[in-house]
């Protein structure tokens, strides 16, 4: 049987053509933190929220687990995973450090007054440039860090009952 | 006295055209960066939050002397390549590189086939 050179050409560009698609459509093109997770945290410097003093990566400790959380007080599922955050607070092997993203000092202070402060550390990054560090793009979002500054975890949205025990888990692992 | 004021137009054309060449950089690289949050529009043209704030950290990036590939690069390990309108050359999408001369040079052949035929 004679196969013409027309034909070959155009199934392999139909081959062709069907292979880029498949390629193409299996690539995730939501955001994901793969290229955040397991790698250590970059140099970063933020000052404080109530004071012009400066936090830096070196101020992380060496012997304790610490979760980064980004919040704001005009961000209503901030304040869903409030309670979450007071209930991580009792853990003695983490340290809470709260990112205090684009907001007045004042509203901030009053929501932490209102609902419990659970943070160690308090910091604000007011035009928003130091969350991008953390791979940030909207609020809430936290960051677990394991004692060799590497993060280990990535939450996006409001913290829940399964990340808080995911996170009570992970820091408590030997 | 001449040559005084012709170091100091020297001096201003400079800074000008360095200014210039700033700001063209910082356009292309607002235009090739995808703002994640928003749908289907780049850096330059979303005015979003998060489009404003990676506006401030790629003039600042610009302003510490990090070149256009170190600034991908960065946004790149926070985000993912999914934030890069063009896509990094690697074996993943080679394909995607070469499928349209691969398509072109079969096209033509195709077309070039057909024609003959048809004039036999």
């Amino acid at each position: 049987m004679k196969i013409s050179f027309l034909k070959i050409i155009s199934i392999s560009l139909v081959v062709f053509a069907l292979i880029v698609f498949f390629l193409a459509l299996n690539i995730d093109k939501r955001y994901s933190t793969e290229k955040i997770v397991g790698k250590n945290v970059d140099n970063f410097e933020i000052i404080f929220l109530n004071n012009d003093a400066v936090f830096k990566k070196q101020d992380l400790t060496n012997d304790k687990y610490h979760l980064i959380n980004i919040w704001a007080s005009w961000c209503l599922p901030c304040r869903k995973e409030h309670p979450i955050l007071m209930r991580l607070k009792k853990e003695n092997n983490l340290i809470i450090v709260g990112i205090n993203f684009k907001d007045k000092k004042l509203n901030a202070n009053d929501f932490l007054r209102e609902l419990g402060n659970p943070y160690d550390f308090s910091l604000s990054d007011k035009d928003g440039t130091k969350s991008i560090l953390f791979g940030v793009y909207g609020i809430p979002e936290s960051i677990l860090i394991d004692k060799k500054h590497k993060i280990i975890n990535k939450f996006i949205g409001p913290l829940n009952v399964k990340d808080y025990e995911d996170i009570l888990q992970l820091v408590n692992e030997k | 006295m001449k040559n005084k004021f012709i170091i100091i137009f020297l001096c201003i054309f400079s800074i000008e055209l360095s200014a210039a060449e700033i700001n063209n950089l910082e356009s292309k690289i607002f235009k090739n960066l995808r703002c994640i949050v928003c749908q289907g529009q780049s850096i330059a043209e979303s005015n979003s939050d998060f489009a404003q704030t990676i506006k401030i950290v790629v003039r600042d990036k610009i302003d510490q002397g990090d070149n256009e590939k170190e600034i991908y690069k960065f946004l790149a390990e926070k985000y993912g390549e999914w934030i890069i309108y063009k896509p990094k050359f690697n074996y993943i999408n080679s394909l995607l590189w070469f499928s349209p001369y691969i398509v072109l040079v079969f096209g033509g052949l195709l077309i070039l086939k057909y024609l003959r035929r048809k004039k036999n």
